[in-house]
């Protein structure tokens, strides 16, 4: 754009005939040069389509449901991949360009709930009561074998080692050991 | 006509199948044996008179019977026979009597075992398979009839079952063809393997559910389950192998497990199963965990229903759910009756399935077998967690959210590691009885060893502390599984004066179940090496590039060469392919081709990477869009993901492990040795 405004600010020049005015207008020109450029600089270079897929990676395509938007092959996911290249091209943050998407698109977009603490917090409860009932049986299972240690063996065992294949191995390995 | 036939002939099956429900508890409840083996019969001619439906079904297929709505909906003229065949599994309705037909042909494998021994278990065993089958049978007639034909009527083109008053057979020109997804070779065997797993583990279940309303709740239910639960086993695996290879070779975005709640649905019944082929083992040598077994058969059954509904009801949508109906009521319906009769079945038969021995030691390997259940159920929780999620949150916030994979992976990890820690020391802990020091003493080597080549791979490949202890698992796992197999060879070397290479391989054939699952812990680990290497490591870049140009990625180059277009008309494809140069450190490996896939008929497209697959990692090339006018520029993305293919590798060993685990033995005769009292050592045979 600047090179035209260059062009048109010359022909005024030429028109008044005034080596002042001229100066004048060269500086008016080149100070909306310079306001014209501002955009521009704000722009910045075209983000790469790394720097895009970086963000839509995290998020997920808004109509076909458990796609990650980088891998979306529909035109929406294209256009929203561009979206988030112009959002990136005006200097928008990463955070700024996923809640512009979840205040568009509802919370479905983030690759997690927003209450990550419910969502976190039920298996874990689930999964430490798992293992404190265990704790719990280890321990009811383990109190009358106290006093019975080393003097009951059950049938099982006795199973185990009915096999006189497994008893000639078992012979074998305490030599070895 | 042929169609009507074909509905005629399911109609019938239907019937059969509650027939044979009825009498089969009329003929136990009065007992008479003719009843029961009326219903034992009746089942036996649910399989041929499936495979005759089948039968008509594939011949709509296969001769382009498009006024069959299932037909117009799944195929088209340009489709092979084999893929107009494999359509058959395509769609819903045919998904859903592909599976009554799988159920029908092992119900009647069971059948015709000699029951001599079993007798009272086999009413019951029937029951549970046609109710089973009355079920899915009943949603084929009643819902998703897969001959429901097209008719013109006057308010327009409508589906009926039969001819309306009004209505006129309607023939479209061509059908719309199957997504292109579908058409790719591990598409086409990866359903028919996870149905496969899905009904094998329906026998198990009959036979617990048989043992529970008989009362005879001893140990010999399992036994005659027992590899019926490892070939189902070995089925579901493979069917979720083969679903990371087809995720991985055709949805393009360089993964293989996406979190996708089909795939966790696919995932649930093999983590229950999974812990319930170690507990079982308690319950062998012990006599323990009778309760839990029963619950986990129970459970493994109800998810096997709960992932066919996802997958088939479409109410979670995902990328799986091709087919959406509404016939999810029904199935929780019948998940929450199934559910609910074998829970109250259990509670009522609770005592007479209490332990015949106690717990003796924390450090035994029946306790970490335990811990081992404890993690398989800790990883359901989540999984389980993670698909509802989404449902509550809908339910009581009004608002629709996501679980993906952050959560899963964050949430899992720590439980898979624990789980591998465990791989590696169980199997040193001895039945019974295991102290620190007899542990200690066993494990003490592989530590080392494990130990050192984690310092190697600090020093050669990676200062990631949790990809470390990732490793440094690995090589525990694996190291114990070699210690122990040696440890037996030699000890038959000893005693038996064989070499070295016939000792493991008699060993490996005198106790299948023990070795096959050492080998399927070894290839475990292999998989774990590829999972850690494309989590941790994978990197990417994505493009546009013009011929000549060159993206660089990790120490590869990959150059734009040429892009070309073309139609296959017969077919109805367009393929879109590029040529890239591939240089590592500036030498020229090779030429890869990723394309582009469209197929007319359904209007959809395929990616296809174009991959160069190393034990370091893989390259892997997708083709993401071009310029068709000049075709000068392309965006490529290219993936590197190290280390992936020994996922591949290890599945490979996987199969042969549960081949082995799961190949008949024969009975071993038992003679009667002196009770020893305690068990030191592990044993090297158990």
């Amino acid at each position: 754009m600047s090179p035209r405004r260059h062009s048109d600010a010359s022909t005024q020049v030429n028109k008044m005939g005034s080596s002042r005015m001229a100066s004048y207008v060269l500086l008016l020109t080149l100070a909306l040069a310079g306001l014209w450029t501002i955009p521009v600089s704000a722009q910045g270079p075209t983000p790469t389509d790394d720097e895009v897929n970086r963000i839509a990676k995290q998020l997920y395509c808004p109509v076909c449901e458990s796609t990650p938007l980088d891998v979306c092959p529909t035109e929406a996911c294209r256009q929203w991949r561009d979206l988030i290249r112009t959002m990136l091209a005006e200097g928008k943050s990463e955070s700024e360009i996923k809640q512009y998407f979840v205040d568009h698109y509802g919370a479905r977009v983030l690759a997690e709930p927003p209450n990550r603490l419910v969502a976190y917090l039920v298996p874990a409860v689930a999964i430490f009561l798992g293992a404190f009932l265990l704790f719990r049986g280890f321990q009811m299972w383990m109190r009358p074998s106290i006093t019975e240690a080393g003097v009951a063996d059950t049938e099982r065992e006795t199973k185990a080692v009915q096999d006189p294949y497994v008893a000639r191995l078992e012979e074998e390995l305490k030599k070895r050991n | 006509m042929i169609a009507n036939f074909g509905f005629g002939v399911l109609f019938i099956t239907f019937l059969v199948t509650v027939y044979s429900v009825f009498a089969a508890i009329y003929g136990d409840r009065k007992q008479i044996p003719a009843m029961v083996e009326s219903a034992r019969r009746a089942m036996l001619l649910t399989w041929p008179l499936l495979t005759l439906t089948a039968g008509v079904l594939i011949y709509l297929l296969t001769r382009n019977h498009y006024e069959v709505q299932f037909v117009y909906e799944v195929t088209s003229r340009s489709m092979p026979t084999y893929l107009k065949v494999t359509a058959w599994w395509g769609g819903q309705a045919g998904s859903l009597l592909f599976w009554s037909w799988l159920m029908s042909a092992f119900a009647s494998l069971v059948t015709l075992r000699k029951w001599d021994r079993d007798r009272e278990f086999l009413p019951w065993v029937i029951v549970v398979a046609c109710v089973t089958m009355a079920f899915f049978i009943g949603m084929n007639v009643f819902f998703e009839n897969p001959f429901a034909q097209l008719y013109q009527t006057f308010d327009g083109i409508a589906v009926h079952t039969f001819k309306p008053a009004d209505g006129v057979l309607f023939t479209p020109e061509d059908g719309r063809g199957l997504n292109p997804l579908l058409r790719h070779p591990g598409m086409i065997i990866h359903p028919p393997m996870l149905y496969l797993g899905f009904v094998s583990f329906v026998i198990p279940f009959a036979f617990a559910f048989a043992a529970l309303i008989t009362g005879r709740t001893d140990d010999r239910w399992i036994r005659l389950t027992r590899r019926w639960a490892l070939w189902a086993w070995l089925f579901l695996s493979f069917g979720l192998v083969l679903g990371s290879r087809w995720a991985y070779d055709v949805l393009g975005w360089g993964g293989f497990w996406g979190w996708d709640p089909v795939e966790i649905a696919a995932l649930m019944p093999w983590l229950t199963g999974t812990a319930f082929l170690h507990s079982v083992m308690i319950q062998e040598k012990r006599g323990m965990l009778k309760h839990w077994n029963m619950l986990l058969v129970i459970l493994t059954y109800d998810l096997v229903i709960f992932g066919t509904f996802l997958t088939r009801s479409g109410v979670l949508s995902s990328v799986h759910a091709f087919a959406q109906s509404a016939i999810g009521p029904l199935f929780f319906g019948f998940i929450a009756f199934t559910l609910i009769t074998s829970v109250a079945l259990l509670i009522y038969r609770w005592s007479s399935l209490r332990s015949e021995t106690e717990m003796t030691s924390m450090l035994s390997r029946e306790a970490l077998f335990l811990l081992n259940n404890l993690m398989f159920m800790s990883i359901l929780v989540v999984c389980f967690w993670g698909v509802i999620f989404p449902l509550i949150s809908e339910l009581f916030t009004g608002q629709k959210v996501t679980v993906g994979p952050p959560f899963y992976e964050r949430a899992t990890a720590p439980l898979f590691s624990a789980l591998m820690l465990l791989m590696g020391v169980a199997p040193l802990s001895a039945w019974g009885h295991s102290t620190i020091k007899t542990l200690g003493r066993a494990i003490w080597k592989p530590t080392l060893g494990a130990l050192a080549i984690t310092a190697v791979l600090f020093f050669t490949y990676t200062q990631k502390i949790v990809v470390l202890i990732g490793f440094f698992l690995i090589a525990l796992v694996i190291l114990v599984t070699i210690y122990e197999y040696l440890r037996g060879a030699y000890a038959r070397q000893r005693a038996q004066g064989e070499n070295i290479f016939t000792a493991l391989w008699t060993l490996t054939g005198r106790n299948r179940r023990r070795y096959g699952g050492y080998i399927i812990h070894l290839s475990m680990m292999l998989m774990a090496i590829g999972i850690i290497g494309i989590e941790s490591f994978q990197v990417e870049t994505q493009g546009r590039i013009g011929v000549g140009e060159s993206l660089n990625l990790s120490n590869y180059t990959v150059t734009y060469k040429e892009l070309a277009s073309w139609d296959d008309g017969p077919k109805g494809v367009n393929y879109t392919r590029a040529v890239v140069d591939v240089y590592r450190n500036g030498i020229y490996l090779g030429q890869l081709h990723p394309r582009r896939d469209y197929y007319y008929d359904s209007q959809q497209a395929m990616t296809i990477p174009g991959e160069r697959a190393t034990l370091r990692d893989d390259l892997y090339v997708l083709l993401i869009d071009w310029e068709p006018a000049s075709t000068s520029g392309a965006t490529f993305k290219v993936f590197v993901n190290p280390l992936i293919n020994w996922l591949w590798l290890g599945s490979f060993l996987f199969l042969a492990g549960i081949i082995i685990a799961a190949w008949p033995e024969k009975e071993m005769e038992r003679v009667a040795v002196p009770v020893r009292r305690t068990i030191q050592q592990p044993s090297a045979a158990d």
